[in-house]
C-alpha cells in the first residue's frame, strides 16, 4: 500500500464530478481531504492523500485526468521555497507536526517534510521572508 | 602577544592562520590555549538576523533641468530627502506609502524599506517619484523615472545600531496573541522566540570591546564596511556573568558600507505580521588574536552565554524591568525549553545557518589575503547605561 499526496486542479466544467467517489469506489483508493477551493471562477483545487496499491493509484489517476482534471503529485497546497528560506527558524513553534523542522542541528538549515505537513497554512504568515506560499491563499 | 601589523603581514602572505567562532572551540579544546594563540591569527564571528536601524543614502545625481527634491518615494516608500538636492536615505522600517498597517490588525507589511534595500542590491529596477517647490537655480518640480543601484552615484549603508551584544527572549504571559518584532506570541507562553548568533556573535565572542572599536573593519554583508561608531542605545554597563558575558542587550555597533559591493544573500527584506517592515543582515567581524586572554574570550560557548526572558504581553510594553528568568542559548537551539514549568516550543528570528556561512565567507577572504584587519582608531565606551524618555509637560 501506498499514500500519496496529490493536488487535483478541476476546470470549471469538471467541479460537478464526484471524482473522489469514483476514486473510492471504482479504484479501491482510501482518500483523506486536507483541503478543497472553489474560486471565484468556478476552477476547483483538492489537495488530498490517496492511499492504494501502486497500480490503483496510477488507474485512479489516468481516470481523473481522462475527466479533464489536472493531478500533479509535486506541487501541493503548501509550497516551501528553499531559496527564499533564511533558516531564521521562527517557523518552527507555529507548524504543529515538526513538518517544517531543523534539518542540521549544526548549521540549523531548515528543511520541509512534506509527508508531515497537514495544510494548515499557519507557517505562511509567520515566515518574515515570504519562503512559505499556498494556492489556498493569497 | 601579536601585533596588527604582524597579523596583517601574515594575512599578506596568504599564511594567516584563521577560524570560524564555530571551529576555535573545539580547536582550542584540542591544542591547549598556549598553542592555539600561537597558531591562530584570526576568529572570524557572525550573525544575521533583522537589524533595525539600517538604512541607505542615495546619490542620485542631477536631473535636466535640475531639482531641488523635497520629498521622494522608491518604490512608494517615503525616503528622507531634509539633507541636500538628490541625497535621499531610506530607512529600513519605512513602510510603504498606503499600507494599511494594523488598521486590519494584524497587518501584513508585505513590503517596505528594507524590501527596497534587498531589490537595489539584487540589482532589480526600482521606481523613483520626486516632488519639490522648484527655485530658480532647481526649476524642475516632479520627476518620475526607474533606476538601478548601477545609476546611483554611490549607495552608501549607514546603519545606527546593529549587532546587538545580547538580546531579550520574549514570551506572553497574556492570554492574547500578542504580534512583536520577535514573532508572533502564542498565549499562556505558547512559545517562546530568540534573536542572537550566540556563541558566533560578534560581540558575544569580545564582550569587553577589546578588538572591536570605531574604525575596525567589518564585514558587512560582503562588502568591507566599518564600525564608525558605538552603536545607538550601546549600554555596556549591565549585568554580566562571572565571564564578563552580559545577561542582556548591552552592546552595539554603527556599521557603514558600500552597498554596491554587497551580496543580496545577506541583505532580506523582513515582514513581521502585526509588527512592520524590518531588513536582516549578514555581519561578519573579524577578531584578531592579538593575546591569549582574547582568544579564550572566542572560545564562549552558547551554554555559556544566557539571556534574559521578558514577558511581552505587558512587562516589555510597560518597561517595568521585570525579568522572568534567564535561559541559555544551548537550551534555547533545542526544539522544546523547559521554563517556569512548562515545556515551551522554541523559535528564532536568528540564522545561525546564515551566520556561519558569512564567518566561513569573512575566513576565505583573509586566507586570500583580501581582507586585512584594521586597529580601532578609538574604543567602544566600555561604562554607559542607556535612559528612557521622560515625558515632559509639553510646550505651550
Amino acid at each position: 500500500m501506498t499514500t500519496k499526496r496529490l493536488l487535483f486542479i478541476f476546470q470549471k466544467n469538471a467541479t460537478e464530478k464526484p471524482v473522489m467517489s469514483y476514486l473510492v469506489r471504482d479504484y479501491n483508493l482510501e482518500v483523506n481531504i486536507y483541503r478543497a477551493m472553489i474560486t471565484p471562477a468556478e476552477e476547483g483545487y483538492l489537495v488530498v492523500d490517496v492511499t492504494g496499491s501502486d497500480e490503483d493509484i496510477r488507474r485512479g489517476m489516468d481516470y481523473a485526468k481522462g475527466l479533464g482534471v489536472t493531478v500533479n503529485d509535486r506541487e501541493k497546497g503548501l509550497s516551501w521555497n528553499e531559496e527564499l528560506c533564511t533558516g531564521c527558524g521562527n517557523c518552527l513553534s507555529h507548524c504543529p507536526t515538526g513538518a517544517l523542522k531543523i534539518a542540521d542541528p549544526a548549521t540549523r538549515r531548515i528543511t520541509f517534510e512534506e509527508q508531515l505537513c497537514v495544510e494548515c497554512l499557519n507557517c505562511i504568515p509567520n515566515c518574515p521572508y515570504g519562503a512559505c506560499s499556498s494556492i489556498f491563499r493569497e | 602577544m601579536k601585533t596588527y601589523e604582524e597579523i596583517n603581514s601574515r594575512i599578506e602572505s596568504g599564511k594567516a592562520v584563521v577560524l570560524t567562532a564555530d571551529e576555535i572551540i573545539a580547536y582550542v579544546d584540542k591544542h591547549g590555549l598556549d598553542e592555539a594563540a600561537e597558531e591562530v591569527d584570526v576568529v572570524t564571528t557572525a550573525t544575521f538576523g533583522p537589524m533595525c536601524s539600517s538604512g541607505a543614502f542615495l546619490n542620485f545625481g542631477h536631473s535636466k533641468p535640475k531639482m531641488r527634491i523635497t520629498e521622494a518615494w522608491i518604490d512608494d516608500v517615503l525616503a528622507y530627502s531634509g539633507i541636500a538636492a538628490v541625497d535621499l536615505y531610506l530607512g529600513a522600517t519605512q513602510l510603504r506609502h498606503n499600507d494599511p498597517a494594523n488598521m486590519y490588525y494584524p497587518g501584513e507589511f508585505r513590503f517596505g524599506g528594507g524590501h527596497v534595500i534587498e531589490k537595489l542590491i539584487a540589482g532589480k529596477e526600482c521606481q523613483l517619484f520626486a516632488l519639490s517647490y522648484g527655485t530658480d537655480d532647481y526649476p524642475l518640480r516632479e520627476l518620475r523615472t526607474t533606476f538601478s543601484i548601477q545609476d546611483l552615484n554611490q549607495a552608501i549603508m549607514v546603519n545606527p545600531r546593529n549587532c546587538y551584544q545580547n538580546y531579550n527572549v520574549a514570551v506572553n504571559c497574556s492570554d492574547k496573541p500578542v504580534y512583536t518584532y520577535l514573532g508572533l506570541l502564542e498565549p499562556n507562553m505558547g512559545n517562546i522566540t530568540y534573536c542572537s548568533a550566540g556563541q558566533l556573535s560578534p560581540l558575544l565572542n569580545d564582550p569587553f570591546y577589546e578588538t572591536i572599536g570605531v574604525g575596525s573593519a567589518v564585514w558587512l554583508a560582503g562588502a568591507r564596511g566599518i564600525v564608525y561608531a558605538e552603536g545607538t542605545q550601546h549600554a555596556p554597563t549591565c549585568e554580566r556573568n562571572d565571564l564578563g558575558i552580559p545577561t542582556e542587550g548591552a552592546g552595539t555597533l554603527a556599521l557603514s558600507a558600500d552597498m554596491k559591493q554587497m551580496s543580496s544573500a545577506f541583505v532580506r527584506g523582513v515582514s513581521l505580521k502585526g509588527y512592520g517592515v524590518s531588513l536582516a543582515l549578514g555581519i561578519a567581524v573579524p577578531i584578531p588574536v592579538l593575546n591569549k586572554e582574547i582568544l579564550r574570550r572566542t572560545t564562549v560557548r552558547d551554554k555559556d552565554i544566557t539571556a534574559p526572558v521578558i514577558n511581552y504581553g505587558g512587562d516589555y510594553q510597560a518597561r517595568n524591568g521585570k525579568v522572568l528568568g534567564h535561559i541559555s542559548y544551548a537550551d534555547l537551539k533545542n526544539n522544546s525549553v523547559r521554563f517556569m514549568g512548562k515545556d515551551i516550543r522554541v523559535s528564532s528570528m536568528s540564522s545561525y545557518g546564515k551566520a556561519l556561512e558569512a564567518a566561513e565567507l569573512l575566513k576565505d577572504e583573509i586566507r586570500r589575503g583580501d581582507f586585512h584587519l584594521s586597529r580601532p582608531s578609538a574604543p567602544l565606551p566600555k561604562e554607559q547605561a542607556m535612559r528612557g524618555i521622560t515625558m515632559k509637560e509639553p510646550a505651550r
